[in-house]
């Protein structure tokens, strides 16, 4: 057989079988192994990617976190200084108060002590009243014992109111 | 290194010398022209050796329909062995169809019947596609019954995914472009097809040993394969490109030079594509036949030459067939790329201007 004529026998069994071949590959070999691998390749590009959005977010989340830390600092202090400002303005407060009250307290003791003093010294006034009367009386008595005594002091009291 | 040259030289001598006996010195001279076209070209049955003077083969069915009225037959080959059998012989040496079944015409002229006969090229294309559809759909069969999403595979089925990833990747999506899925599985089929017949034709005994992808009807065959995938499926833009291309209009009217070019261009393509494959494959075969004859064509020279040479045989040999794997899957590789480019350009959008 002369080798560059093509034999036509071949050439339909060639045309028969690779035709069949070709058939069952495409339906049932090729395309489940190269969708296969394209999903598979496909998971993998996602993963990667996720990953790394992953890698991101995890990168970011650290930076967030410091500036927290950060901002729970300054709160912090700002939290002291006011919570100081504060302690030294209640303590202000409470000393005016007590200082008002220590005022207070003083007045109206001091009021107390002079209504007390001014009580009591009616008290003795009337007392020391209520004594000389009964003591002038006394002596009136003792003094009067006479008649002549008693028109002269008579006299002399109505001399006195008169005056 | 010179200690293994010594025990390869030593290992050969025995296999030199059964050749000597094989060729008596008094026999004719070594059929060279027998040796190499008896490998390559087709048969109708499949020799496998030769003991004692007789050959030893697998005969396979001669399916002939007669052209002179004869009909239907199909008989074992081993019957034309002894000559003429139902009115069919083979054509001697020097005949016009020289080592193919003819018959008797009317006028006493050999003619050639319709031959669809399971040669020994027909028998070793369904031996290598058995083998191929056993190895692909195996490896489909691993993929249908594992998560491919989950796990990879390993082994035979991890290195058929490699090759398949590699020809999709570097071959198919780079050449054909945007819709490559459409054209995946015809360009797939095609590389393993002649990457598996290729490496079965350099495996010296059966199974393997028919020269298939040499054979110029095979490749014949897939450049058709390949030619109608390309004009098919072309585009608008590519048949615009055969029939009125962008040049100069005196180069399209009166006479359509370009165009005619252009049609030449879409035969050559496949053209070029049958016959690199045949050819290399053909010349590869020759070449290992080549080197092997030289233990045969010594054998008459005496022990010391015949048993030189052959060493210095078996060791290009040996280079040789290594060679020829990396042609095997050179040629499927370049058989399968061109196609892709061929199909790329019939795909091809217009440039926007």
């Amino acid at each position: 057989m002369s080798l560059i004529t093509p034999d036509f026998g071949l050439i339909v069994w060639m045309t028969l079988i690779f035709g069949i071949v070709f058939f069952i590959l495409a339906k049932w070999g090729f395309p489940m192994i190269t969708d296969s691998v394209r999903k598979r390749a496909d998971r993998i590009n996602s993963s990667i990617k996720a990953a790394k959005e992953a890698e991101e977010r995890l990168r970011n989340l650290a930076a967030e976190q410091s500036e927290m830390i950060e901002e729970a600092r300054k709160e912090q202090a700002r939290i002291l200084k006011e919570a100081a400002a504060s302690r030294d303005r209640i303590v202000e407060q409470a000393k005016v108060q007590a200082q008002d009250e220590a005022t207070k307290i003083m007045d109206h003791a001091r009021t107390q002590i002079a209504a007390e003093k001014e009580s009591a010294m009616r008290d003795i006034r009337k007392e020391v009243a209520l004594l000389s009367v009964s003591v002038a009386e006394k002596v009136l008595k003792k003094d009067l014992e006479d008649s002549g005594s008693q028109a002269e002091f008579l006299d002399r009291l109505v001399d006195e109111i008169s005056e | 290194m010179k200690k293994w040259i010594v025990i390869l030289l030593s290992l050969l001598l025995p296999l030199a010398l059964p050749a000597q006996e094989a060729q008596p010195v008094d026999d004719a001279p070594f059929d060279m022209d027998e040796y190499l076209y008896g490998h390559v070209r087709d048969s109708y049955e499949w020799h496998i050796t030769t003991v004692k003077g007789k050959p030893v083969s697998i005969p396979l069915p001669v399916i002939l329909i007669s052209k002179n009225g004869g009909g239907f037959h199909c008989f074992s080959s081993k019957h034309l062995e002894e000559g003429e059998y139902k009115g069919f012989y083979i054509a001697p040496a020097g005949s016009k169809y020289e080592n193919k079944i003819v018959e008797r015409g009317a006028g006493g002229a050999e003619i050639r019947p319709w031959d669809f006969s399971v040669t020994k090229n027909v028998a070793g294309l369904l031996i290598n596609c058995a083998l191929l559809l056993f190895i692909v759909l195996g490896t489909a069969s691993w993929y249908r019954k594992h998560d491919a999403v989950e796990e990879a595979p390993t082994g035979a089925v991890g290195v058929m995914e490699m090759l398949v990833t590699m020809v999709e990747d570097d071959i198919i999506k780079d050449c054909v472009g945007e819709d490559y899925r459409k054209y995946s599985p015809y360009l797939l089929t095609a590389f393993f097809f002649i990457f598996i017949n290729n490496l079965m034709g350099i495996v010296p005994f059966f199974p393997g040993g028919a020269n298939v992808t040499g054979n110029i009807a095979v490749t014949l065959v897939l450049a058709l394969f390949t030619f109608f995938t390309v004009n098919v499926f072309g585009n608008k833009h590519y048949w615009k490109e055969i029939l009125w291309p962008e040049v100069p209009t005196w180069l399209k009217v009166p006479i359509p030079l370009m165009p005619v070019i252009e049609v030449i261009g879409m035969f050559t393509k496949p053209f070029s594509l049958m016959v690199r494959l045949f050819a290399n494959i053909l010349a590869g075969h020759f070449m290992i036949l080549g080197v092997v004859a030289v233990v045969f064509l010594t054998a008459r020279m005496g022990l010391a030459i015949n048993s030189g040479l052959s060493a210095v045989a078996v060791i290009l040999g040996v280079f040789m067939d290594c060679l020829e794997i990396l042609v095997a899957f050179i040629q499927a590789y370049v058989f399968t790329m061109l196609s892709a480019v061929f199909i790329g350009l019939s795909r091809q959008k217009p440039e926007v201007e």
